[in-house]
C-alpha cells in the first residue's frame, strides 16, 4: 500500500505529460499523423479483385482505382458522360452488313449485322511495378518458373524482391476480353457478352477443350495461354489499336467499355499467378491486382486493412477543367488542370459494426462516412423547406453533407403469373392500380428511409436519360399534378378501382370472401416488424388482408425463380446510365420463370417487348424518348410493380476532404479527391485530448474502498478467538 | 496415463465424425449447393450454367451423402459429405468458397484472437478468484453482501451493452484508447486495453459467483474447521487450504476452455475490429461458406476434446488421489 501511495503521483504526472503529445485514441501509427493519407472503412471483405470476375460495389471501390478500361465517366458532368481514359479518343464505331460491307451512319437497323468498335490507346502508359514483369540480365522472366523451394519464404506478393514494368499495349485489352471465356474463371457478364461479342461463345468451348487436353498432359491448373487461341470478335490491329466486333447494334456496349471487365490484363500476370503453389498462399490475381491506374494495391489484408498507394508509373492525368455551373460555386473546379492523383495513400480499414465506424468518423479518424439509421438524427436535420442539412453539432465540426439520387430503384413487384394479382385482365390490372395508389411511398420514405428517397413514377431513375421530370413525368394512375408537384390520388379512387376490379370494399364478388393477398419477404429481424405492420396497414386501407410470408433468403430466391411468390420486394442498381438497363427488367424474354432472367415480376407484354427491341438499339434522340414514354405509359397502366422509390445517397465529409462529387456510375474517383492533412491533424488533436479525471477517480475509489477492507482484514486476523488463545498461551 | 490419453484420442474420432455429420446435415437442410453458388456469384446476371460450373469447380455437383450412380463403397466415397469431411481429419481444410486457403486464414487469425482471449482469461481468472475469496473472507458482512449484489448486477447486463458502453465511455468520451482496430507488434497494446477490460468485467458476475459458491462449499468441510482449530489465520486457511482443495472444480471450468481461446469471440471481435477467428466464423455463416463453417466447427470440436483431456490431466496434478488409467 505504501508503495502504491509513493508511486501514484509519479504515475499521474506521467499520464498528464503524455496527454500533451499524441492523441491516445489515435488508431493509426504516430508517424502517419500529418501525411497525405485518406482513411476509409469497409464492412464486407471483397470476394474478387480480378476484373473479369468482380461485380460488386464493395469490390469496385478497389478495382476501379487500379484498373483502367479504355473509357471512363466525366467526373463532374451530368448527365453521366463517357470520355476517353486510356483511349486517345472515343471509339470509332463502324456498322457492317452480313457480307462485311461497311454501312453508313443512320442506316436502317435491320441491315446492321455487325458493329465494330475500334479503340486506340495512348502510347507510353506503363503498368505498376510487379514481379510478373521482372527479368534477369538475359531478359528471362525471373518469376515465371517458380518451384516449391523458390516459394518457401514467400507469403505475400511483396516477398518477391524484384519488380519491373512494361508498356501497355492493345494486346492486353484483347487478352482480358478473351479471359471472359476462360474455363477456370467465372465472369458474371460472360453470358451477356457471348450474345454480342462475335465468337465468344465458341471461344469458350475451344478453351474448355484445350484446358481439358492440357490438364491430361500437364496436370490440373496448368497455364492456358490465351494468346495461342484467336477470338474472332476481339483483334489487335497494331500495338496501340484493337477492334471489338459485336453482333447487330448494341449502343450500350460503349458503357461496358468503362467498366473493369474491359480493363487490360498483361499475359505475364496471368502466367505468373497460374504457377503451382501461389494460390495456396492467396497470391492470385483475385487478391493482388495488376493495373495501370493511379493507385496500386500494396497491402491486401481484408481482415484488417487494404492499402492503395500511388502508382509510381502512372501515366498522368489532370483534374477536369469543365463541369456543371453548381460545381464552380462549391469549388469543385478549383483544382482544374492540376496533376492527379492528389492523395498518396488510401487506407481502408475493416470496421464491420456501424457504431465504432461512426464514432471514429466523428473523432476525425475516418475522412467520410455514410449515415446509418441510428445516427441519422444526430447527423441530419430537415429544414422548414424540407431540405436535409447537417445538424448544428456536425456544422460545428465542419462536416458537410453531399447527396445524390442513386441510379437505383426499390420496388414492390406483383408476380404476373399469379391467378389473382397477375395477368392482363381488366380486373387484375385495376386491382394492381388500386394497390399502387393505396401504398403511400411518400410516407414510407419519410418513416423508414429518413426521407432519403424519391418516390418513383416509373422504373427509370432520375439522372438517366429517358427519365422525365415535372408534370410530364408523373404516373397519372397514381398521382395528380397539384400546386406544381405530384400528389397521390385519394384513397377513394383506389377503392373505386378495387370495386371495378371485382372486390368492392375488399370483398371478392365471386366468393363473397374477404380478399387475402400474400407478401413474400425474406426472414426479418425485430427491427423490420414495423415496416411489415405499416405495409399491412396500407392494404388495410382497401380492406385487403395482407398476409406476410416470411422465409429465409434462399427460399425466397427459390420462390421468385419458380414464380411461387405473389407480392414481393426487389431492387436494382444500374450497371450503366441508360434507360435500357432499367426497362429490360420488365422485358418478357428476361422473365425469371422459364428464362432465368432479371424480370422478377415475369411481366410479358408483347407490345412492350416490341418497343423495347426498338428502343434498345437506338441512341438517345427525340424518337427514342417517344418510345420510352410509350413503354413507361404501358407499364403504368399495367402496374406490374408498385414503383417504390429511388434511394438518395447521403454522405458526410470532413472539412479537410475536398473535391467530392457523389457519383453512382463512376468509381475511379479517388484520384480526384484531395485531403488537407494539416487541418485534419489539428482537428484530430483538438477533438481527442484525453480526459484523465476518470482514471484518477477510479484510483481514488479503489483506494477508498481498500481502506475499510484492510481495516476489516486486520481486525479479523486479530480476532477475539486468536487473541484469547494468545492470552491463554501466555498464562500457561 | 499415456494409454488413457491414446484411448481418449480414439474416442474423439466418432465424436468428430458425429459433429461433422450434424454440421453437414444442419447446413445443407438450410442451404443447397445451388444456394451457396448464388450467394457467391451474387444476384445479378447469374445463369444456370454459371451455377453448374461453380458447383463443379468446388465439388458440390455430387450427391450429398449417397451416390446411386456409383457402385460399392464408391457410393459413399463419391459424395459431398465424404470428400469434404475426410480431408479434415488430416487437418486439410481446403479452400473457402471464395477460393482462399482456410488453413492460411486460421493461422493468421489465431494470434489476434489469442491476443484478446488469453489476457481476458488469465486476468479474469486471477480477478474472479481473488474477488470470490475476498467475499468469502468477509462472508456475512457488508462487503460480501454488496459484492453479491454487484455480481448479480454484472450478470444481468448483456455483453453487447458492456462493449457499446465501454466504447462510448472510454473511447468516445474520454479518448483514452482507440475505439476499434488492431495493429501488429507493440502497436497492438493500445487496441487490446479496451476489449480486455470489457472482457474481464463482462465475465466477472457469473464467474465470481461460481467461484464464491465453490469456496463456500469448501469452507464448510471438516479440514477447514481443523485448520481454524489449529489457530491458523483466516488468510492462510483460505489461500492455502481452501483454494487448493477447490482447484478441481476450478480446473474443470478453466482448463477445458484454454484450447478454445484460439477460436476467439464472435461478438467482441466484430465490434472491436479484431481480425480473429471469431469474426471469420461470423463472416462465413453470413456468406453461407460451408467450407469455412465446417472447418471452424471441426476445429472447435477438436479443441474442446483436447481441452477435456487437458482437464483430466490437470486433475492428477492438483489431486494426488486421482490416477488416469
Amino acid at each position: 500500500m505504501k508503495v502504491l501511495f509513493k508511486y501514484l503521483p509519479a504515475l499521474f504526472v506521467t499520464l498528464l505529460s503524455a496527454c500533451g503529445s499524441e492523441s491516445w485514441n489515435n488508431p493509426y501509427p504516430a508517424t502517419d499523423v500529418d501525411r497525405n493519407i485518406l482513411y476509409g472503412a469497409f464492412a464486407e471483405r471483397p470476394k474478387h479483385l480480378d476484373p473479369v470476375q468482380s461485380y460488386s460495389s464493395n469490390e469496385i471501390m478497389f478495382t476501379a482505382q487500379v484498373y483502367e478500361p479504355p473509357l471512363q465517366y466525366h467526373y463532374l458532368k451530368r448527365p453521366y458522360t463517357l470520355v476517353p481514359l486510356t483511349a486517345t479518343k472515343m471509339p470509332v464505331v463502324q456498322y457492317l452488313d452480313k457480307k462485311g460491307r461497311h454501312l453508313p451512319d443512320g442506316v436502317d437497323i435491320e441491315k446492321i449485322a455487325y458493329t465494330i468498335y475500334e479503340i486506340s490507346i495512348k502510347p507510353g502508359i506503363r503498368y505498376q511495378p510487379h514481379p510478373a514483369f521482372a527479368r534477369d540480365e538475359r531478359g528471362k522472366f525471373l518469376y515465371h518458373d517458380l518451384n516449391a523451394k523458390d516459394l518457401a519464404e514467400v507469403y505475400k506478393l511483396n516477398d518477391f524482391l524484384h519488380t519491373d514494368t512494361r508498356e501497355l499495349t492493345a494486346k492486353d485489352y484483347v487478352f482480358e476480353i478473351k479471359r471472359l471465356a476462360h474455363p477456370r474463371l467465372h465472369s458474371p457478364i460472360f453470358s451477356l457478352m457471348s450474345d454480342y461479342i462475335v465468337g465468344l461463345k465458341e471461344y469458350s468451348t475451344t478453351l474448355k477443350t484445350a484446358a481439358r487436353e492440357q490438364s491430361k498432359k500437364q496436370g490440373k491448373g496448368a497455364y492456358l495461354d490465351l494468346n495461342n487461341y484467336a477470338l474472332q470478335g476481339a483483334q489487335v490491329v497494331d500495338s496501340y489499336t484493337y477492334r471489338i466486333k459485336i453482333k447487330g447494334k448494341y449502343p450500350q456496349f460503349m458503357y461496358w467499355l468503362a467498366m473493369p471487365f474491359f480493363a487490360p490484363i498483361p499475359w505475364e500476370a496471368e502466367r505468373f499467378y497460374t504457377q503451382q503453389g501461389l494460390a495456396e498462399k492467396n497470391i492470385t490475381l483475385d487478391w493482388y491486382p495488376v493495373g495501370t491506374g493511379p493507385y496500386m494495391l500494396t497491402e491486401n489484408n481484408p481482415n484488417l486493412v487494404m492499402i492503395l498507394e500511388k502508382n509510381p508509373n502512372f501515366h498522368g492525368e489532370t483534374y477536369p477543367a469543365e463541369g456543371m455551373i453548381e460545381d464552380v460555386k462549391v469549388g469543385l473546379l478549383a483544382d482544374a488542370g492540376k496533376p492527379l492523383p492528389f492523395i498518396n495513400k488510401i487506407m481502408f480499414y475493416r470496421d464491420k459494426e456501424s457504431i465504432p465506424r461512426w464514432n471514429k468518423f466523428l473523432q476525425g479518424y475516418y475522412d467520410s462516412s455514410g449515415i446509418g439509421s441510428d445516427s441519422f438524427d444526430q447527423a441530419i436535420q430537415i429544414t422548414g423547406q424540407g431540405e436535409a442539412t447537417v445538424t448544428e453539432e456536425m456544422k460545428a465540426q465542419g462536416i458537410r453533407l453531399e447527396t445524390a439520387v442513386a441510379t437505383s430503384t426499390y420496388y414492390m413487384g406483383f408476380n404476373m403469373l399469379d391467378p389473382i394479382v397477375g395477368g392482363f385482365s381488366e380486373s387484375a390490372r385495376k386491382l394492381r392500380q388500386a394497390i399502387s395508389i393505396a401504398v403511400d411511398y411518400e410516407e414510407y420514405v419519410s418513416i423508414f428511409a429518413n426521407g432519403r428517397g424519391v418516390p418513383a413514377q416509373g422504373p427509370i431513375a432520375p439522372g438517366i436519360s429517358g427519365h422525365r421530370y415535372g408534370k410530364e413525368g408523373i404516373n397519372t394512375i397514381v398521382y395528380d399534378w397539384e400546386n406544381g408537384k405530384p400528389r397521390r390520388k385519394p384513397i377513394e379512387t383506389a377503392r373505386a378501382l378495387l370495386a371495378e376490379a371485382g372486390y368492392p370494399n375488399g370483398i371478392d364478388n365471386k366468393t363473397s370472401a374477404p380478399l387475402v393477398l400474400y407478401f413474400d419477404v425474406t426472414a426479418r429481424g425485430a427491427e423490420d416488424k414495423s415496416k411489415l405492420d405499416w405495409m399491412r396497414k396500407q392494404f388495410q386501407k382497401l380492406n385487403i388482408q395482407l398476409v406476410v410470408r416470411s422465409t429465409d433468403y434462399n427460399r425466397f430466391q427459390d420462390k421468385i425463380r419458380k414464380g411461387n411468390a405473389q407480392i414481393f420486394e426487389w431492387g436494382w442498381n444500374a450497371d450503366y446510365p441508360d434507360p435500357e438497363n432499367f426497362l429490360f427488367l420488365l422485358h418478357g424474354p428476361q422473365r425469371k420463370v422459364g428464362n432465368n432472367g432479371e424480370n422478377a415480376a415475369n411481366y410479358d407484354n408483347p407490345e412492350y417487348n416490341d418497343l423495347f427491341e426498338q428502343m434498345k438499339n437506338i441512341e438517345d434522340s427525340p424518337e427514342r424518348q417517344r418510345i420510352i414514354d410509350r413503354m413507361v405509359n404501358i407499364l403504368r397502366q399495367d402496374a406490374p410493380w408498385l414503383w417504390g422509390y429511388h434511394p438518395k445517397d447521403y454522405g458526410l465529409y470532413h472539412a479537410w476532404y475536398k473535391n467530392v462529387k457523389p457519383s453512382r456510375m463512376s468509381h475511379n474517383n479517388m484520384k480526384y479527391h484531395r485531403i488537407d492533412a494539416d487541418l485534419r491533424g489539428q482537428k484530430r488533436h483538438n477533438w481527442n485530448e484525453p480526459v484523465l479525471w476518470p482514471i484518477a477517480a477510479c484510483l481514488i475509489v479503489l483506494l477508498v474502498g481498500l481502506v475499510p477492507a484492510v481495516v476489516a482484514y486486520r481486525r479479523k486476523e486479530r480476532g477475539a478467538g486468536i487473541e484469547n488463545l494468545r492470552v491463554l498461551g501466555k498464562n500457561a | 496415463m499415456l494409454n488413457y490419453i491414446i484411448r481418449r484420442m480414439f474416442y474423439a474420432i466418432p465424436i468428430l465424425i458425429g459433429v461433422n455429420l450434424i454440421t453437414f446435415t444442419l447446413f445443407f437442410v438450410v442451404n443447397t449447393p445451388d444456394d451457396m453458388a448464388r450467394m457467391q456469384l451474387g444476384i445479378k446476371r447469374v445463369t444456370p450454367e454459371a451455377i453448374t460450373k461453380w458447383k463443379q469447380d468446388r465439388g458440390y455437383d455430387k450427391p450429398l451423402v449417397f451416390n446411386s450412380a456409383e457402385k460399392g463403397v464408391r457410393r459413399f466415397i463419391h459424395t459431398i459429405f465424404f470428400e469434404k469431411s475426410a480431408a479434415m481429419f488430416a487437418f486439410n481444410f481446403g479452400r473457402a468458397d471464395d477460393g482462399r486457403d482456410i488453413a492460411h486464414e486460421i493461422k493468421t487469425r489465431m494470434l489476434p484472437s489469442l491476443a484478446i482471449a488469453l489476457p481476458v482469461f488469465l486476468l479474469g481468472l486471477v480477478a474472479y478468484i481473488t474477488f470470490a475469496l475476498v467475499m468469502v473472507f468477509f462472508r456475512a458482512t457488508y462487503i460480501d453482501f454488496w459484492g453479491v449484489v454487484l455480481c448479480v448486477a454484472l450478470m444481468s447486463i448483456s455483453s453487447l451493452f458492456y462493449i457499446i458502453g465501454g466504447q462510448f465511455l472510454i473511447s468516445k468520451l474520454w479518448h483514452l484508447v482507440p475505439i476499434s482496430g488492431f495493429g501488429g507488434g507493440l502497436d497492438a497494446g493500445k487496441f487490446l486495453v479496451l476489449p480486455v477490460i470489457i472482457g474481464v468485467i463482462s465475465g466477472a458476475g457469473t464467474s465470481t459467483r461460481w467461484y464464491r459458491t465453490i469456496f463456500l462449499e469448501e469452507m464448510g468441510k471438516d479440514y477447514v474447521r481443523t485448520a481454524r482449530a489449529k489457530g491458523l489465520p483466516e488468510s492462510i486457511v483460505l489461500f492455502k487450504h481452501v483454494l487448493r482443495n477447490a482447484m478441481v472444480p476450478i480446473l474443470t471450468g478453466a482448463v477445458s476452455v484454454i484450447p478454445l481461446l484460439f477460436l476467439g469471440s464472435l461478438i467482441a471481435e466484430s465490434f472491436f475490429g479484431i481480425p480473429g477467428l471469431g469474426s471469420y466464423t461470423i463472416d462465413a455463416i453470413n456468406s453461407q461458406d460451408f467450407a469455412v463453417v465446417r472447418a471452424m466447427v471441426f476445429l472447435g470440436s477438436f479443441l474442446y476434446i483436447i481441452g477435456l483431456i487437458l482437464t483430466d490431466i490437470s486433475y492428477t496434478l492438483v489431486d494426488p488421489r486421482i490416477r488416469l488409467e
